[in-house]
């Protein structure tokens, strides 16, 4: 079965004859992954939310393919994880090709007992409609297709906002807006704000081929294979009998001759023998960029995902951190609007995920120049490594063709206590929480929306006055010990988690007044 | 400052490491030396591991004349 793109209806909403522009306390304008992700997030923390798109359908054509294992994990809370893993294709096995042969294979997780798969591959146009299908769902999530912001001016305690439609234009004010509006963001624009980076030379040749095929459920990449001698290829399995095959082109490729089917048929012939039939469903020809905002935040315009920052594909790092953000940003925005936290702790926001934007444009940077070595000598060190990989597992770790989306630790984070315990593993203050098989169901699903208080062994005597949850792990509850040993755990164990899962602080032994300290750090007060 | 790496003699025999250095090159063309060049970078900077003699290794090598 193939995808049908839905058309979403426009409605000409009330606000469009108000007599004065309607104040909204939180606007997101774009409904990609990001923008419906951080919507929904605002619509269940209890947010009445505007979002904004400037079209009536998903995603067009061949983009986002793979999904993190953490980001299925926000999704799940975000109530739309099931439809995502049951359509998606489940793989965790990645083989790295040089010339005709095999040089080694990973596995992403070899170690049982976790929910869900290190990657999940999806077309982005299906993982975006069971996002709208969630955002749908949602009574006080106001989603208003067809709905251009046309202009965008900041104020001192609102943002002002024209709105272009079918039926005409009107305003609107937002007390805070949350920009998803893309890799070319108008935002960005009418804010005047610079996007710095690199951009790569050379051009890449997306195919999305129909074939029944008998290549496993695999991450596969070539290095200067056969079929397309120079170059590199990566073969990626989606839904639907659909296959992503993406070649290396070069810088001097020419973009529009290389798009002819006349040309790209050949090309993925060669590569899948001449037996196997297939049809070519969508071909595109991209260069990459990994540039960024020097801030995400300014003043009450929040910039998230491709908006915010932008990376090459290898390693799948665009939407999955574009949905990290908004995990970041939403509970720390409503704990702003609902004057549980000052304004300051948007700005950790911005130290956390700006944080996370570099490490992953430095990841993605990395993986483009091994991929595509920049001069003689960078080819040839690519090649020893190459060569030397089959024999010598240090190789094996330098060869790089993309390092997989994996979670942000914010080692540096204000909002952390620093452990004073002493711990030989699970997650460090910063880290993000670990699921773990319990008895009855997942330790994820323990963890309430607002901040929670893990304790291992028996829920402690005497909380503090906050409002902090607990969830206890009794040893019987973990009848195989994931838990435990995932979080170095002994009775008596505790891990306050922040409500994006996070950990912000654990003890040996549950301290109420360390506790209350950490809440307030954790909530942006100062101490 | 040189802190880590070792500068004052390492080998037991200097000639005998300098032949078979030269030898491993003798029949390639410069394309395959360079390969050969590159390997035994990457093998012996993997067994020293340490960045801060690999570092100061680099640092040495870069150095005008
Ligand atoms: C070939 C390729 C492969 C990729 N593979 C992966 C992958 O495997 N994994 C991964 O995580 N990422 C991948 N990405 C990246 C991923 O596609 C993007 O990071 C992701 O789409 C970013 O989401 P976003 O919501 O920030 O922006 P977008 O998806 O660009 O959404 C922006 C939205 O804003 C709307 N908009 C724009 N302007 C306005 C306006 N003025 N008013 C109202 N609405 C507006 C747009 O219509 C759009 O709906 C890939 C990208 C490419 C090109």
């Amino acid at each position: 079965m193939g995808f049908v793109y839905p058309q979403y209806e426009f409605r000409q909403s009330p606000d469009s004859a108000a007599a004065k522009p309607v104040r909204h306390p939180v606007v997101v304008i774009g409904a990609g992954p990001v923008g419906l992700a951080a919507a929904i997030d605002l619509a269940q923390r209890g947010q009445k939310v505007v979002l904004l798109d400037d079209d009536t359908s998903v995603s067009h054509g061949s983009r986002g393919l793979c999904y993190a294992k953490r980001t299925l994990e926000i999704f799940d809370r975000l109530g739309c994880a099931a439809p995502i893993v049951e359509k998606g294709v489940t793989w965790q096995v990645g083989k790295v090709f040089h010339g005709p042969r095999q040089i080694y294979a990973f596995d992403l997780l070899p170690e049982g007992g976790h929910r869900f798969p290190a990657f999940v591959n999806l077309q982005q146009y299906w993982l975006e409609k069971f996002l709208v299908d969630r955002a749908l769902a949602l009574a006080n999530l106001d989603l208003r297709f067809a709905s251009k912001v046309a202009a965008l001016e900041p104020h001192a305690d609102h943002v002002a906002l024209a709105i272009e439609t079918p039926a005409g234009a009107y305003r609107i004010e937002a007390d805070w807006v949350v920009a998803c509006d893309g890799a070319r963001s108008p935002t960005r624009k009418m804010l005047g704000l610079d996007f710095k980076g690199r951009v790569f030379e050379d051009r890449f040749l997306i195919a999305d081929v129909r074939m029944q095929a008998e290549f496993p459920t695999e991450r596969w990449f070539w290095f200067d294979p056969p079929f397309h001698a120079g170059g590199s290829t990566l073969l990626h399995k989606q839904p639907d009998d659909l296959w992503r095959i993406d070649f290396q082109l070069g810088a001097n490729a020419d973009p529009t001759a290389e798009k002819d089917p006349a040309r790209v048929i050949p090309r993925v012939a060669a590569m899948l023998g001449p037996q196997v039939p297939f049809e070519l469903e969508w071909v595109s020809v991209y260069t990459f960029q990994c540039r960024r905002l020097e801030r995400l935040r300014h003043g009450r315009v929040l910039f998230a995902g491709d908006a915010a920052h932008q990376v090459s594909p290898f390693g799948a790092r665009g939407a999955n951190s574009g949905v990290q953000d908004a995990d970041n940003l939403v509970w720390k925005l409503c704990a702003v609007l609902e004057a549980r936290a000052p304004e300051t702790l948007l700005d950790s926001y911005d130290a956390e995920r700006g944080a996370a934007a570099d490490e992953n444009i430095g990841h993605s940077t990395r993986a483009t120049d091994f991929i595509t070595p920049k001069n003689a000598a960078a080819k040839l060190f690519r090649d020893a490594v190459l060569e030397l990989a089959p024999h010598h597992a240090f190789a094996r770790g330098l060869v790089n063709s993309g390092r997989l989306s994996q979670a942000t630790h914010y080692a540096d984070s204000t909002l952390s206590t620093p452990d004073t315990d002493v711990f030989a593993g699970g997650p460090a203050p910063g880290a993000p929480a670990l699921d773990a098989p319990l008895a009855n169901g997942w330790l994820l699903d323990r963890l309430k929306s607002g901040f929670t208080l893990l304790a291992f062994g028996a829920a402690p005597h005497a909380l503090p006055d906050l409002p902090i949850a607990v969830a206890t792990i009794a040893e019987a509850d973990d009848p195989d010990g994931f838990a435990h040993r995932r979080y170095d755990a002994a009775p008596g164990t505790v891990y306050l988690v922040r409500p994006d899962q996070y950990v912000c602080c654990r003890l040996r032994r549950f301290d109420a007044d360390a506790i209350r300290a950490a809440f307030s750090r954790a909530c942006g007060k100062e101490m | 400052m040189m802190a880590k790496l070792r500068s004052e003699p390492g080998f037991a025999d200097a000639d005998a490491f300098y032949a078979k250095l030269v030898e491993a090159h003798r029949d390639l063309d410069d394309a395959a030396s360079a390969k050969l060049n590159a390997k035994l970078v990457l093998l012996l900077a993997n067994h020293i591991g340490d960045p801060e003699t690999i570092d100061e290794a680099l640092a040495a090598a870069a150095r005008p004349v």
